[in-house]
């Protein structure tokens, strides 16, 4: 495979001034994420720090009732409620040691920006984080919990004003400050080495949950199932069940309101071949190549495009992914609130409502494994907007 | 023998006339789509070198504010490479510059990158600029757009080392565009130092002549790099200018 691919999918689509710093982050991995004191580094800031590992458990009431076993990985447990702290965490790690002082971010719900301003007030960074301006008014919660942090707040005034905008920021200003600032991008999108890395990062999810499993059940999950919005969380699970051919991997894509004509973000379904944001993947865009809003309930899984290794396990057949509309994400929201005790991100309940969906389609006695990628109560402001619609 | 492609002739003949040529950029449809071709073929008279047509892009991450505002402004008003080959077709025989297309990839990639390159032939395009697609991605297609006359036309920065410079100078193009400062199309131009030892390697890598670019707004700026540099880019200013109403013709007397 050529360098930085994924079959056909991936590769550096930049401009020539970011080919230097890309080069030093590629080298910086090789360097340093496979020495023991950076590792051990990593491994102390998971454990004291972000609380890992995050347990499994089985959905004792819903397991019941569907007929087959359900497990969930409580990412919800991480420090800052989602998965996304994974990622930042290593990547503030590594900037370190590379000897950068500031940390850059794009977000858009804002989950990323504070798990990004996390990690930086932590390990004594500096933190940009840019945010579409219409984000910025949606999301003031998220605002204030970055600024509380210690982090900037850059609202983005250009294009769409949501999350792809902020991304198209946050390369600009990369390109101008990249001796001192690592872009620490946050799902595995963007050009190589980044969906590497992201990958690298977010697979403490995969491991810990495989061996979790076999320790528990003594055997490996059938399903493993997850959403996809760039597509970190899933990655990060899928990864190290790669080799298990017997497991097979679902991810779910956001379908939207579902209605004929309406955004949504189901890029890897309903998408076709492009490049955005520095790599050659699937994206929502127009037959001229122009990138299209996207749109989801789910904050987090609004994103026109997604991560070039999803395109190509979707195509090689290893992975196979599918949509959930916002009105089944919010059932499956609700049934685990109020069955299971717990408040999931509404990324994350498009996960579950999928495997609600698909229940008479999965083996009884078969066991399904859910990557819960974050906790609803950032959610909250969403599901009383929508209540108070209907 | 390569026959030479007429941009770097463009650029020749205004060095060897004792000047540094101009090469005005301007996203296609700006201001608006009737009074487009009308400024292409000012700003051909009123002494431009070489034009570069902007094709816009809903994402362009290479630019600062100004490009990206009038790119958006150019896909309001439908704009596509459909409607630039179309015009250009029809104006290219009264225009003596050489033309270039300065386009992100993806607009390239879904109109069909064989089609692109016989139709911007015909159409009459010398060369094309495409700020995301560096050395390594951009390598499959340059057969291509060499059989169809096409100068692929690298950017080079402050940041790129001289062994990729050399790289780029391989391929052979028309000319080789210097981006000014670390940083995106608008930022203003500061790096006096720095600048000149850059253009300077790029001189020595680069048998092509050279464009300088990116936050151009007056000759001033110039002062300490003259001698080196053999071409200039301009086009926030120069968007600035046509957006408040003025001429393309009197921009283009601040600099000859
Ligand atoms: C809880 C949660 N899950 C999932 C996502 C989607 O991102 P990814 O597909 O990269 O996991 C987000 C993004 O903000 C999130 O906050």
């Amino acid at each position: 495979m050529k360098k930085g691919y994924f079959g056909e999918f991936g590769g550096q689509f930049v401009p020539e001034l970011l080919v230097p710093p890309l080069r030093e982050l590629e080298e910086a991995m090789q360097d340093i994420m496979d020495d023991p004191v950076f590792n051990r580094d990593l491994d102390g800031v998971f454990t004291e720090f972000v609380g890992r590992p995050t347990p499994i458990c089985r959905c004792a009431n819903l397991s019941g009732d569907l007929g087959f076993d359900l497990w969930l990985k409580r990412e919800d447990l991480a420090h800052t409620g989602a998965h996304k702290i994974n990622n930042t965490v290593g990547q503030a790690l590594l900037a370190r040691h590379m000897g950068k002082t500031c940390l850059l971010a794009e977000t858009g719900a804002g989950q990323h920006g504070v798990a990004t301003a996390t990690a930086a007030s932590v390990l004594g960074l500096e933190c940009v984080v840019f945010m579409g301006a219409l984000d910025v008014k949606r999301q003031s919660h998220n605002v204030r919990r970055m600024e509380l942090l210690g982090a900037r707040v850059e609202p983005v005034l250009s294009g769409t004003k949501t999350l792809k905008d902020a991304i198209n920021a946050a390369l600009r200003y990369w390109i101008a400050h990249q001796k001192n600032t690592h872009y620490c991008l946050g799902s595995v999108v963007g050009p190589h080495p980044f969906p590497l890395l992201v990958r690298k990062l977010q697979s403490v999810i995969g491991r810990e949950a495989r061996s979790q499993f076999l320790d528990r059940t003594g055997r490996l999950p059938d399903l493993v199932v997850a959403c996809v919005g760039g597509g970190s969380n899933a990655m990060g699970i899928f990864h190290p069940f790669a080799g298990d051919r017997e497991v097979q991997l679902v991810g779910v894509e956001a379908g939207g309101e579902g209605r004929p004509g309406c955004y949504h973000s189901a890029t890897l379904s309903r998408g076709s071949f492009g490049v955005l944001h520095g790599t050659r993947t699937y994206l929502l865009q127009t037959s001229e190549g122009q990138i299209m809003p996207s749109h989801s309930v789910a904050p987090g899984l609004d994103y026109p495009g997604v991560g070039p290794e999803h395109a190509f396990l979707k195509d090689s057949g290893r992975a196979r992914y599918d949509v959930v509309y916002d009105a089944e994400a919010l059932e499956a929201f609700y049934l685990l609130c109020r069955k299971e005790g717990i408040i999931p991100a509404l990324e994350s309940s498009h996960a579950l409502a999928w495997v609600i969906g698909n229940r008479d389609k999965i083996r009884p006695q078969s066991a399904v494994l859910v990557n819960l990628s974050g906790r609803g109560d950032k959610d909250l402001d969403i599901v009383r907007e929508i209540e108070s619609q209907v | 023998m390569k026959k030479e492609n007429i941009l770097t002739q463009r650029i020749s003949q205004a060095v060897k006339g004792g000047r540094r040529a101009l090469i005005p950029f301007v996203p296609a449809g700006f201001p608006d789509k009737d009074v487009f071709w009308d400024i292409i073929m000012e700003l051909d008279r009123s002494g431009a070198d070489i034009i570069e047509i902007g094709v816009p892009f809903s994402d362009p991450v290479a630019d600062g504010p100004v490009v990206e505002n009038a790119s958006i402004r150019c896909l309001e008003q439908g704009i596509g490479l459909a409607w630039i080959m179309e015009g250009l077709s029809q104006v290219r025989e009264k225009i003596e510059a050489g033309i270039v297309l300065m386009g992100y990839f993806n607009p390239f990639l879904q109109y069909g990158l064989e089609k692109l390159a016989t139709r911007a032939e015909e159409a009459g395009v010398n060369g094309l600029i495409i700020p995301d697609l560096i050395l390594e991605e951009a390598g499959p297609h340059l057969k291509l757009l060499e059989t169809h006359g096409l100068s692929f036309v690298p950017l080079v920065g402050l940041n790129t080392p001289k062994r990729r410079m050399a790289e780029y100078s391989e391929l052979g193009p028309a000319f080789v565009y210097l981006v000014s400062v670390l940083g995106i199309t608008g930022t203003k131009v500061s790096a006096g130092q720095l600048l000149r030892t850059k253009l300077q390697e790029v001189k020595d890598v680069f048998s092509c002549p050279v464009a300088l670019g990116f936050g151009l707004s007056s000759r001033d700026q110039l002062d300490s790099t003259a001698d080196l540099v053999d071409a200039v880019v301009f086009g926030s200013a120069l968007i600035q200018h046509l957006d408040s109403g003025k001429k393309a013709g009197d921009f283009m007397k601040g600099w000859n």
